[in-house]
């Protein structure tokens, strides 16, 4: 089912595809094959993959359920939200948050996984600023 | 004897301090990016290209780092296959069939240096392969013209499914989504915007790092929080190390057939080292006369997948240095690496840059025996690594694919598009779809569009140019061959069944 629905997904994708590529513009100067025919040959490929795996799918994985996807949803958040955290809050405290948030949920023990989270921030902070002499910046301000 | 003179220059090459260091550096960091489960050869190249960048290294002296930790990481991934029954990378799948049973039966230590010598002589072997078989295939790399290299390129994507793959629809699939990939962007030829919806940031095109790591690295970090780190088992401890002179010298013939198979399929694009130490295995247990024992922890079963994974990993460099084709996810990161570097592979990085090639090839050898070292007396060292906790090692990685990929670009957008691979890999690994097609799409996308492009300039528009030569004739059967044959073959080569405790 799982192989269906994700085939089905991606056959929609690579029909957009191909549409979106009717829409690239083509300049004065071209040559026999143009800018449109290698993504209408991909998307063409796709398209043909995805039927082959509607009609015999292969995979039928467990997916995870409850708490288990909740987990995994609030990692996907922490992780972009880590991303617009760098910029004005530095290296040290966003890496301390999101390195000892990841720790929790893949070993649980908060009190473990806020040390690990510190160490982490702390020693790669250390390593990448003064022995591979990146220009991070720590703490926005200060150092 | 002009490849001893053009050796001994690479010896001077890469026998400065300098890259001495990088070397025995590349190699430990290697061994242990190898070892621990989670974090693989690919990723582990891939993470260290940019901190390469921001140290200041030149061409050769990324290529020494980087070469020893990727012979590096094919030595280590034993380790724990052995020691936890848990595959360090994928290749050493193979090596826990026969290796965890014999660490049961309390012979760990001797496998470690079984597999650790095994790995020697795979390697060593495969690097004077690698010395004798390019220059010659560079000199027939010359003949290529862009209709044979397009060929070529659809032969690395149609090989790439394989025996390894469980369905030859994704693993198409899995190489459309990586070549539509890379199409966003300017187009080569027009210089028209192509599938970038608009997006200044998708202009350049999607980076290849940002891919690999996320589809490597984040991928990993969230399928260790579905499983909450219970994917690692109880480890078995290693008594003292000794070295079984019987095994050795009684597994000499399999390592030698081993070294053998593994380096073809090394060569051969697509294939790698997965294939290598597959082939090696299933070859091994067909010829021998204890084929029952293999599975119960015979010492033969343990030297052959090594051997012949990194007998493959040496083969791999063949096509990726002669043609720009890679063999594999790991040589495709170094092959990225190269054209990060302005050096472009194939039959001309011959002719114009010896130093780097020769170089490269001393580097290797001198890694093997840095590598031999570290691997077997030195071993036990290793194995303490094993004990990092998955809690700390993969917030750990994670932090550095950050900052790696955002010291190179500074764009908050690569690192949330990164996110975005970490999720789309999760997705295509609980569905079995391979996702080195899509780094090499990604990779190669550009040059196999452009050869078609040019194909048809130079053939003015004839599709039957691309058919011309016996060359690309030979690579298109080759490729149908190679795509279909699976097909057939998967029912009778079935990956055997781990053992279980």
């Amino acid at each position: 089912m799982s192989d269906r629905l994700f085939a089905g997904l991606a056959a929609l994708v690579a029909l957009a595809y191909i549409v979106g590529a009717t829409g690239i513009q083509a300049s004065f100067l071209s040559d026999p094959v143009g800018p449109k025919t290698f993504p209408y040959l991909i998307g063409g490929a796709a398209l043909l993959a995805c039927l082959v795996i509607i009609a015999r799918p292969t995979a039928a994985p467990t997916w995870p359920n409850g708490i288990t996807l909740l987990k995994l949803l609030s990692a996907l958040v922490m992780l972009v939200a880590y991303t617009y955290a760098l910029k004005p809050l530095g290296f040290v405290l966003p890496t301390a948050i999101a390195a000892g948030y990841l720790s929790y949920l893949i070993g649980g023990h908060p009190g473990r996984s806020a040390l690990t989270g510190v160490g982490l921030a702390v020693g790669l902070f250390l390593v990448f600023r003064y022995l591979l002499g990146l220009g991070l910046v720590g703490w926005p301000g200060i150092f | 004897m002009e490849i001893f003179a053009l050796l001994g220059q690479g010896f001077d090459v890469a026998l400065t301090p300098t890259n001495l260091m990088l070397a025995v550096a590349g190699c430990i960091i290697g061994t242990i990016v190898g070892a621990l489960p989670g974090l693989g050869p690919s990723n582990g190249v891939a993470l260290l290209i940019p901190l390469a960048f921001s140290l200041g290294l030149d061409a050769t002296e990324s290529l020494v780092l980087m070469t020893s930790v990727y012979y590096g990481a094919m030595y280590g991934g034993r380790i724990s296959s052995i020691l936890l029954n848990v595959p360090g990378d994928e290749p050493a799948l193979m090596t826990t069939l026969d290796g965890y049973p014999m660490a049961k039966q309390g012979r760990a230590g001797d496998a470690l240096v079984l597999s650790g010598v095994a790995s020697f002589v795979g390697a060593m072997l495969a690097t004077i392969g690698l010395m004798l078989l390019a220059p010659l295939l560079a000199g027939i790399a010359y003949l290529f013209g862009p209709a044979e290299y397009f060929a070529l390129y659809l032969l690395a994507f149609s090989t790439l499914g394989g025996l390894a793959s469980k369905s030859q629809a994704k693993a198409v699939l899995a190489s459309c989504i990586g070549l539509g990939i890379a199409v966003i962007g300017l187009d080569n030829f027009s210089g028209m915007p192509r599938m970038t919806g608009g997006s200044l940031h998708l202009m350049d095109g999607v980076d290849f790092l940002v891919a690999i790591v996320g589809l490597f690295a984040v991928t990993e970090v969230f399928v260790y929080i579905e499983s909450h780190g219970k994917n690692s088992s109880i480890g078995v401890a290693v008594s003292k190390i000794t070295i079984p002179v019987r095994d050795i010298v009684r597994s000499i013939g399999t390592m030698l057939r081993s070294t053998v198979v593994g380096f073809i399929a090394g060569v051969l694009p697509g294939a790698g080292a997965s294939l290598g130490s597959f082939l090696a295995y299933s070859m091994e247990k067909a010829v021998s006369r204890d084929k029952d024992t293999f599975g119960t922890g015979n010492p033969r079963g343990v030297a052959a997948p090594e051997a012949g994974n990194n007998a493959a990993a040496g083969g791999a460099l063949v096509p990726m240095l002669t043609l720009g084709v890679p063999g594999s996810g790991t040589t495709a990161v170094l092959l990225a690496l190269l054209m990060t570097l302005n050096i472009t592979p194939g039959p001309l990085l011959f002719e114009e840059r010896p130093e780097v090639v020769w170089g490269l090839i001393a580097a290797l050898i001198i890694a093997n025996f840095v590598l031999l070292i570290l691997n077997v007396p030195m071993v036990k060292l290793f194995v303490k690594i094993l004990s990092v906790p998955p809690w700390v090692l993969l917030p750990g990685v994670t932090m550095v694919s950050f900052v790696g990929i955002y010291s190179l670009s500074g764009s908050s957008f690569d690192l949330v598009l990164m996110i975005a691979f970490g999720a789309l890999g999760y997705f295509l690994r609980k569905l079995d779809i391979p996702t080195v097609p899509i780094i090499l799409g990604i990779l190669l996308g550009n040059h196999m569009e452009d050869s078609l492009r040019r194909a048809m300039i130079v053939g003015d528009g004839e599709w039957q140019y691309l058919f011309s030569s016996p060359i690309s004739i030979g690579l298109w059967t080759a490729a149908i061959v190679g795509f279909v044959a699976p097909l057939f073959l998967r029912r009778f080569i079935r990956t055997p069944e781990k053992h279980a405790d």
